[in-house]
């Protein structure tokens, strides 16, 4: 019998092990931003707040590297990294903040609760600003540099751990 | 008794309290005037992925976003863009993960290449075999 015979059976084992493999590993749902490296969109958002103004693109033009924070008060997750915005924020960062559908009363209820670490609270109601930055979900924290170039983001809630990350990717947007 | 009405209060659906006070995008459910261009849309829409429900597309889904993206679809196509543009502009932001539309590209070409070298290959089979027998 010639060893041909075992070529098929041997690629259709193959294949069925790699498919059997691939089964095995956990699913990859996120979807990362493109926008990375690039230049913001230009947008202007209403106030979220009362007591915060709301925000525009032209405001991470000043030199200083900033945290844009995309939440809202219906996300749960958003809760669960309020303490590390804070720990951000007392660390010197300056947070800008875009809430997503989200009504005025809501937001202040939220942050009565959970801390304001923010300098300005935007209102998107249509998702704009955040389908323009190719974020897909609450929370998502992008850092902006001085001259208004997205260099990183974070996916879903920050952790304690993420902190430190964050931080450094500040202080590389500085240069 | 009392499982019957159980039975019954099962069967009325209620309305599960809104997470979101926001109301939906105003093109979110609502349709373009022009019949040609909402056809244009709802073409497109069948092919774009809903990112927070990955296995629709933003047509079929009732995710908040996916509202928000069809809102973006719809004004788009309104204002003169072709949906080959408004598919490129989310694609640009999110990758091709974002398109149904398979694409040519570097990455995928064997996708294409491969069913064609098979059949190409049995032909061969087929071809030797039958010029043996003949």
């Amino acid at each position: 019998m010639s060893w041909r015979l075992w070529v098929p059976l041997l690629l259709f084992s193959g294949f069925l092990g790699l498919a059997a493999y691939q089964l095995t590993q956990p699913k990859d749902d996120v979807v990362e931003s493109r926008m990375v490296g690039r230049e913001l969109p230009y947008f202007t958002l209403p106030p979220a707040s009362l007591d915060r103004p709301g925000v525009d693109s032209r405001d991470f033009y000043d030199g200083k590297p900033k945290l844009l924070n995309i939440w809202a008060s219906w996300c749960l997750p958003c809760i669960a990294e309020a303490p590390q915005l804070e720990a951000l924020k007392e660390q010197g960062v300056e947070i800008v903040g875009v809430a997503i559908r989200d009504e005025p009363v809501d937001v202040m209820r939220f942050l009565t609760q959970h801390g304001n670490p923010y300098t300005r609270i935007g209102r998107d109601d249509l998702s704009e600003v955040q389908l323009g930055i190719g974020s897909s979900g609450v929370p998502e924290t992008f850092v902006i540099d001085g001259k208004g170039v997205i260099r990183y983001q974070h996916i879903g809630d920050i952790r304690e751990e993420h902190v430190p990350i964050l931080l450094e990717e500040l202080r590389k947007a500085e240069s | 008794m009392k499982g019957l009405f159980a039975l019954i209060a099962m069967m009325i659906a209620l309305p599960v309290a809104a997470q979101q006070s926001v109301p939906p995008a105003p093109y979110a459910y609502r349709q373009l005037e022009d019949p040609v261009l909402e056809a244009e849309a709802q073409e497109l829409m069948e092919t774009l992925r809903c990112l927070k429900c990955q296995s629709q597309s933003i047509a079929d889904s009732d995710a908040a976003m996916a509202g928000d993206m069809r809102h973006q679809v719809r004004i788009r196509i309104a204002s003169g863009e072709s949906p080959e543009e408004v598919r490129s502009w989310l694609v640009e932001r999110y990758g091709d993960y974002v398109s149904y539309e398979p694409v040519l590209s570097t990455r995928t070409w064997p996708l294409f290449a491969v069913p064609v070298i098979l059949v190409l290959v049995a032909g061969m089979l087929f071809w030797r075999r039958f010029r043996r027998r003949g």
